[in-house]
């Protein structure tokens, strides 16, 4: 038997060879993404991202080519860590993008401070905190996050729709918690209300609603609903099924592509939705054109229009890249001036101008949004308006905007 | 010279077999050689899931009670470490001291561990199965949504070891050794319980309940104490567990991953408490670099298909393999023989007890 472990061992050891396969003068880019599990399909989506950023740069960047290495978690933080730790202690990699998720935005973070050799760009994870409390030296990120992504939705709810009081639905973890605390803040700072009793949070996966719905005050003008993918499709058509009324407000994943693109009655009943995000599908710009038409044309089998996945993924790849461009793939010294060009970086996206501010966070534009019913039937998000350069202290600065305390159930308070 | 004597718990050191040595010192000097990775993920991260597999081995190749709650009872121990010790969530942490809380966190799993056996053995075959896992799912949504206790769906991040004698036990070799110790410790108590008393009686209660309760033996009592005893061993993988990744979330004890013990148990092979071990060692490898034998979107059929083949071939996994393919070449020639799976020799395997 214990041959057995011997043979083991001989196959460990013949392993220890298998990693320099990769010439020294390439540089070596690790991607992590959520390949298996819940979230696989938005995980794929991440990873059409990165190449596509690659394929612009014909997989060359600073004189030097680019290897490609990929790494899947499960979107828990465990699993994030355990391939991200793959990716840079066994495969080498200089440089990695990723995670997807919010808490594996945090634990990756955590990570990235014991290895102050390698930099870390975020794949499209957007809790506040990865960024905005004990950030890591080496840990940037260019998509804007949960909090940013609501810009602009507060004071239309309040002023233009006349909202003076909504319930909340959202999920019960990290990233829903940044959304409400990014839709609340300004539409209670204007004098809107949320009481704590009409906040209703469930579990990601949730199949039954009608607890909630029965649960639903009257005396809302609206309900304000963070949910994602099949949760918010089952949360819509229980709700129209039991002739529920009110007005909806969306979180920047509750009203996109995967909902409305859904069969059924609820598809009616969203027309009107306001909702902000990252990305506008219909945005009539040149430069998102252009890169819808690049992700069409690279990924035939991919969404009809890129997911905010693909479009964070791939925003933060290509900062990975013009920033080795700037360094000519100097990546010595602790890779110290590949990050001081990271972080003086500011370039043109699909989706306007990107830079990050002190703590390494995206500035950027974010989309005000409405659900509209297209000329062929198909409903789609009608652009109303861009909420330039959107920081991630919404305006206030660094001090006053940490006394809102940490994002959670209960923040803001508002009532 | 017959290598499976070295098990029988009879052996003196000149009959040790060489290959027995080489592990040996092949564990040892170990992390002289390897990287930090090969040392923390796929060395210590081995040691952990045989660790706990080794205790549903337990269970069930000694005591033929399948348990899916054995992670579960880690996950106790190692929710525990974050609740009485030290976590940076600014939830709980009571900020006990380190050799507290161990203490308390290993009797609290194991304790739990006693309960989940009171309330299953009384059944047998699928019915304890179900009842274990519908103990693993409840405590998996209690966890995810308890926000007072529990954390919710974040869990708690910052647990670490101790800094002791001078030196940090998270680093990769000294938690490596710390690893080998606990799960070395466990595979001899395992082994050496298997020739005691109580290891017989468990193995004779899994054979014919009913001969043993007429000659007076308190069957439920003995499944029982059985359950404790494999709860302390889970209630230490636990806690090595949280050291390991430092974090502990409703993620870590799901259900797909009670699975994957489960897997690690039976691939690995359930007759010699060493079969765990190999089980997590080519779970660990398959998990680590599946994904670079294959395009990305389908390493997961890698790992599927391997461990289908195993159990296809094999019922008695990877352990049951090498007895085989050794049979088979000692008694090449003698069908008879080599299609004779069970080894009356072995003390550790189904047959044992024909012996004594």
């Amino acid at each position: 038997m214990a041959k057995i472990r011997h043979l083991m061992a001989a196959a460990i050891a013949l392993s220890f060879t298998g990693t320099a396969v990769a010439s020294a003068e390439d540089i070596k880019m690790g991607a992590l993404a959520t390949l298996e599990g819940a979230f696989t399909v938005l995980g794929e989506d991440g990873m059409r991202g990165v190449k596509l950023a690659l394929e612009e740069f014909d997989y060359t960047a600073g004189g030097k080519k680019i290897k490609l290495i990929t790494g899947s978690s499960d979107a828990s933080p465990d699993s994030a860590v355990r391939a991200v730790r793959k990716l840079v202690e066994q495969d080498g990699v200089q440089i990695v993008v990723g995670p997807l998720s919010g808490s594996e935005g945090l634990a990756v973070k955590d990570y990235a401070k014991t290895q102050p050799d390698v930099t870390f760009l975020n794949g499209s994870s957007a809790a506040q905190d990865t960024t905005l409390r004990s950030p890591a030296e080496n840990f940037f990120r260019f998509n804007t996050e949960g909090a940013q992504w609501m810009a602009g939705l507060g004071e239309y709810a309040y002023n233009e729709k006349g909202y003076r009081s909504v319930a909340v639905l959202a999920e019960d973890y990290s990233f829903p918690y940044t959304q409400v605390f990014g839709f609340l803040e300004p539409f209670c700072r204007l004098g809107g209300k949320s009481p704590i009793d009409a906040r209703f949070w469930v579990p990601i996966g949730n199949k039954d609603y009608s607890s909630v719905i029965a649960a639903l005050p009257d005396d809302v003008d609206a309900i304000y609903v963070a949910l994602g993918g099949a949760d918010a499709v089952n949360f819509l058509t229980q709700y129209e099924q039991s002739g529920g009324d009110l007005p909806l407000i969306g979180g920047s994943i509750t009203v996109d592509q995967s909902v409305l693109g859904s069969k059924g009655k609820a598809r009616s009943f969203v027309v009107g939705t306001p909702s902000a995000g990252p990305v506008s599908d219909t945005w009539d710009d040149p430069r998102w054109k252009e890169f819808v038409a690049a992700y069409k044309a690279a990924f035939p089998d991919g969404f009809p229009s890129p997911s905010l996945f693909a479009h964070a993924y791939y925003i933060n790849t290509k900062a990975a890249l013009l920033a080795l461009n700037e360094v000519n793939g100097d990546l010595s010294d602790g890779q110290k001036k590949y990050r001081e060009a990271l972080s003086n970086l500011s370039f043109e996206t699909p989706t306007g101008m990107v830079s990050v501010d002190e703590r390494r966070n995206a500035i950027a534009d974010i989309f005000l949004t409405e659900v509209i019913e297209g000329p062929d039937g198909n409903l789609l998000n009608k652009t109303i308006k861009v909420i330039p350069q959107v920081n991630q202290t919404l305006g206030v600065s660094y001090e006053k905007f940490l006394e809102y305390g940490q994002v959670g159930r209960e923040n803001p308070s508002c009532s | 010279m017959n290598s499976s004597r070295l098990f029988s718990g009879s052996f003196s050191l000149r009959e040790l077999h060489p290959a027995t040595i080489v592990t040996v010192v092949f564990l040892i000097a170990y992390p002289s050689f390897a990287s930090n990775f090969f040392i923390l993920q796929i060395g210590a991260y081995s040691l952990i899931l045989g660790t706990i597999a080794l205790s549903l081995m337990m269970l069930a190749g000694y005591g033929g009670m399948v348990s899916l709650a054995q992670l579960t009872v880690a996950g106790l121990a190692a929710y525990l470490m974050a609740i009485l010790g030290d976590n940076s969530m600014g939830v709980m942490g009571l900020g006990w001291p380190w050799w507290l809380t161990v203490i308390v966190s290993v009797l609290g799993a194991a304790l739990f561990s006693t309960f989940i056996g009171a309330v299953s053995v009384r059944t047998e075959g699928i019915y304890t199965i179900m009842i274990t896992l519908a103990v693993a799912v409840a405590f998996f949504y209690f966890v995810r949504q308890n926000y007072v206790l529990f954390n919710g769906f974040t869990g708690f991040a910052g647990v670490e070891p101790p800094t002791l004698f001078g030196v940090y036990w998270r680093d990769p070799v000294p938690f490596y050794y710390l690893t080998l110790t606990v799960a070395a410790g466990f595979f001899f108590a395992v082994y050496y319980c298997a020739r005691s008393t109580f290891g017989l009686g468990l193995q004779a209660i899994r054979d014919n309940p009913r001969r043993m309760r007429a000659l007076g033996f308190n069957i439920t009592l003995h499944r029982i104490v059985a359950y404790f005893f494999a709860g302390v061993i889970a209630g230490f993988a636990g806690v090595l567990l949280v050291w390991f990744n430092g974090r502990v979330s409703p993620g870590t004890i799901g259900v797909d991953v009670a699975i994957d013990i489960l897997v690690i148990a039976v691939v690995g092979g359930m007759r010699h408490p060493i079969g765990p071990f190999i089980g997590a060692i080519a779970f660990v490898l398959l998990e680590n670099f599946a994904i670079d034998l294959i395009d990305r979107e389908r390493f997961n059929m890698v790992i599927g298909t391997a461990f289908l083949l195993v159990v296809l071939f094999s019922p008695d996994g990877l352990l049951g393999l090498w007895n085989r393919f050794r049979d088979r070449f000692r008694f090449r020639g003698n069908a008879l023989l080599g299609a004779e799976r069970v080894n009356k020799d072995d003390p550790a395997s189904t047959g044992s007890l024909e012996k004594s």
